[in-house]
């Protein structure tokens, strides 16, 4: 970070989705002297039944943080370039019966791509946000860490932003805890203080996430079966499904409970099994795409780190062969529960998150599973 | 930085004339015009005098003028109050596609309403034309109405030619004249208007009052009910300074036609001269013929309206474009989208300047300045 330039010199964007932490974010910046901007970006159009476009509660809060810090406050429309690159590659995913990760997308397309480059335009030297992460400069360059508060560490959907990106960047409340970013609104009174946190996937938002995918692509009903062959169920639709999960099944009986295990597209089956340690569920080792790095760091062409597959997952020690331009093997020390294509891998170096790639296939003792999707 | 005010189509701050007669008025008229005593005739004295000069500035008559809440209020009165009031007459209303949203939006819920609503398309200038009226008439048409000046693009209607067509046919006559009251002399005979919608904000009076004239024997049925207010036409206790900041707005407006419509004239010609001399790629959205001199909508090559906005502000320069959504980002402009499609660039790079009271050359030249910097840095 540049930090020769007086805070009251530098320009700083936040993108504001009218939620307690980017509103802390703010209002901390705006305390430390510099000139801040408060944008609110609408990514999705949507109205309830009342005909209110949903986006409009969250921009009046926005009005109301931003006047009570002191700071300007815009808004700008992304839903053009959402739809084209996260929503399409959201229902690309699913058709393709794989689990997608719209947040990891919109962090690299949209809030650290085209809302970077408005804020640019704008005069900005850094685009700050609310994101549990921190950057921090060392040797030439700027690390994306995680965030202090472990619980709520979001490095794992900011695996894909590159070292410009990051350059730019800035998550002033990465050093915080939650609940002292709440003790913080609360002090200084901010309109959001007791707001509750969004839940899910943003343009989903409360509404049943069934329901909104059957509105784009076409459920096809069928069977659930073991590995066997044996008809256990019914299933709605293998979209809306994902490898691991244990609710929704409807599958009683004695025993065990039931776990989807992995999903036949062809014959339009629904893999299930029994039992949270399902052998099925357990897998070695992975080739990952649409690779990244956070660092221009030269990485060896294998090394060891820790990775996370899924969001709030502990992460686990790896060791990751390059093997292409844009591939990496990632073999795991221990067998590991539930990776599913579509998800992110994601990998640390202690505090640092190194970068993330897009799992594409699963494997067990480098024989590929090819019921996981 | 000297803030510059740019968007006085948007709403005017107000005369420093009209503040006063304000000031006075809440000081020492407090009665309530329909009382019997003193004090109400006090009030009544005041509120008369003051419809007698919003009705003068038309030429209309003093009982024609029915004060309102302002310009949607009297928009709303003027369509809805003609469509009950004639329901029986016939259901088919005629507009245009580029009228205020106070305007199509009514229009929209008289449609849900079983009402059958007409919308006329307009040229690339925002024009409609006289024959697309002609041919929409039918036997059971109660309603005209078609906006006097657009507010985005300035483009005048032909108002006058309407009227003239109309008075062959039973359809009531409605112009929105929100946008042009003020700026062009209006004379309600001349034109053939029944109706005709006007707001005090957009000429330096203050905000919350306007007024519906509707032409003796125009068949109108109330929205608000209550008081004998207005002659049963719109109830609730006037708000007499409002009224009669608005009459001292609309007498000063009345003075100096001619005196602004050059000035308007001058600052356009000065503004564009600025951009063509830094060699700026733009074209005005509008018609050059028929325009409001006080609108000037400019559509700038390979920029966009969302950061270009954001960037005058910081520069403090208030302009504007199209309308903001509830969500505060900015919607496309319906009538750039009828005067251009849907796919046109124009409905991303495109602002309106407008001037108004207090502006000057220096302000002008200033603004010009501070866009070209912009255009400048930001176009690709």
């Amino acid at each position: 970070m540049n930090t020769t330039k007086d805070p009251s010199q530098t320009r700083v964007v936040v993108g504001m989705s009218g939620g307690v932490d980017s509103s802390v974010a703010a209002y901390l910046l705006k305390k430390q002297g510099y000139d801040v901007i408060g944008i609110f970006m609408k990514n999705w159009d949507d109205t309830d039944d009342s005909g209110v476009c949903t986006a409009t509660e969250d921009y009046e809060d926005v009005i109301k943080v931003c006047n009570q810090i002191g700071i300007p406050y815009y808004a700008v429309n992304f839903e053009q370039q959402y739809w084209d690159k996260v929503f399409t590659y959201f229902l690309e995913e699913y058709k393709a019966g794989r689990t997608p990760n719209p947040d990891v997308m919109c962090n690299k397309e949209i809030k650290f791509k085209a809302f970077l480059e408005h804020a640019l335009k704008l005069g900005a030297d850094y685009l700050a946000t609310g994101h549990y992460a921190r950057v921090e400069v060392r040797d030439d360059e700027t690390r994306m860490l995680r965030g202090i508060d472990q619980n709520k560490d979001q490095t794992y959907f900011l695996n894909q932003l590159s070292q410009e990106q990051l350059s730019k960047v800035m998550f002033p409340i990465g050093e915080l805890e939650k609940p002292r970013v709440r003790e913080i609104a609360e002090e200084a009174g901010l309109a959001t203080a007791k707001k509750k946190d969004s839940t899910g996937i943003c343009f989903i938002g409360e509404r049943n996430f069934k329901e909104f995918l059957g509105q784009y692509l076409p459920a096809q009903p069928g069977n659930m079966e073991t590995f066997d062959g044996t008809v256990i169920g019914k299933h709605d639709g293998l979209m809306y499904y994902t490898i691991g999960q244990r609710h929704g099944l409807g599958i009683g009986g004695d025993g065990d409970p039931w776990f989807v295990l992995g999903k036949d597209l062809k014959r339009n089956v629904l893999l299930v099994g029994q039992g949270f340690h399902n052998d099925k569920l357990y897998s070695t080792s992975l080739k990952a795409v649409k690779t990244g790095f956070t660092t221009h760091r030269d990485m060896p062409k294998t090394f060891q780190a820790t990775a996370k597959f899924r969001y709030r997952q502990q992460d686990v020690p790896v060791t990751v062969e390059i093997t292409g331009d844009d591939e990496w093997y990632v073999t795991f020390n221990e067998p590991t529960r539930a990776i599913t294509p579509g998800q992110s891998v994601v990998l640390y170096d202690g505090d640092e998150c190194l970068g993330g790639a897009t799992i594409d296939e699963v494997f067990k003792d480098s024989k590929k599973l090819t019921y996981v999707g | 930085m000297k803030e510059i005010y740019l968007d006085h189509a948007a709403t005017t701050p107000m005369h420093p004339l009209v503040i006063s007669k304000m000031v006075e008025s809440m000081e020492s008229v407090y009665g309530n015009p329909s009382s019997i005593h003193r004090i109400g005739r006090f009030a009544r004295k005041h509120l008369d005098d003051a419809r007698h000069i919003l009705a003068k500035s038309i030429g209309a008559k003093d009982q024609e003028i029915i004060v309102t809440g302002g310009g949607s209020e009297a928009d709303n009165l003027a369509i809805t109050g003609t469509a009950y009031a004639k329901q029986n007459e016939g259901r088919h209303i005629i507009t245009t596609v580029v009228e205020h949203h106070a305007v199509l939006h009514t229009c929209q819920q008289l449609e849900k309403e079983g009402y059958e609503v007409t919308y006329l398309p307009v040229d690339e200038t925002g024009r409609v034309s006289l024959e697309d009226v002609k041919k929409a008439l039918r036997d059971d048409t109660i309603l005209v109405t078609i906006m006097f000046g657009n507010n985005e693009v300035g483009t005048i209607q032909p108002i006058k030619e309407i009227g003239e067509l109309l008075k062959e046919h039973s359809a009531t006559f409605h112009t929105d004249a929100v946008q042009a009251f003020g700026i062009l002399p209006i004379d309600v005979n001349d034109l053939h208007v029944d109706l005709l919608s006007v707001s005090s904000h957009k000429l330096n009076g203050p905000k919350g009052i306007g007024f519906l004239y509707q032409r003796d024997q125009t068949k109108l049925k109330p929205l608000i009910y209550g008081g004998e207010q207005e002659r049963k036409r719109r109830a609730g206790t006037e708000n007499v300074p409002a009224v009669v900041g608005f009459a001292e707005a609309v007498a000063i407006a009345q003075r100096n036609f001619e005196e602004k419509q050059q000035a308007y004239k001058e600052f356009h010609q000065h503004f564009l001269k600025k951009l063509d001399q830094a060699e700026i790629d733009y074209h005005i959205n509008g018609n050059e013929q028929y325009c409001l001199p006080h609108v000037m909508n400019i559509s700038f090559k390979n920029m966009d309206v969302e950061s270009f906005l954001v960037n005058l502000d910081m520069a403090g320069i208030a302009a504007s474009s199209g309308s903001a959504c509830t969500a505060g980002s900015i919607d496309p402009s319906h009538v750039l989208v009828a005067m251009y499609g849907s796919e046109a660039d124009e409905l991303r790079n495109s602002i309106r300047y407008s001037f108004g009271y207090g502006l000057d050359l220096e302000d002008i030249d200033t603004a010009a300045e501070r866009t070209i910097e912009i255009v400048k840095r930001l176009a690709k």
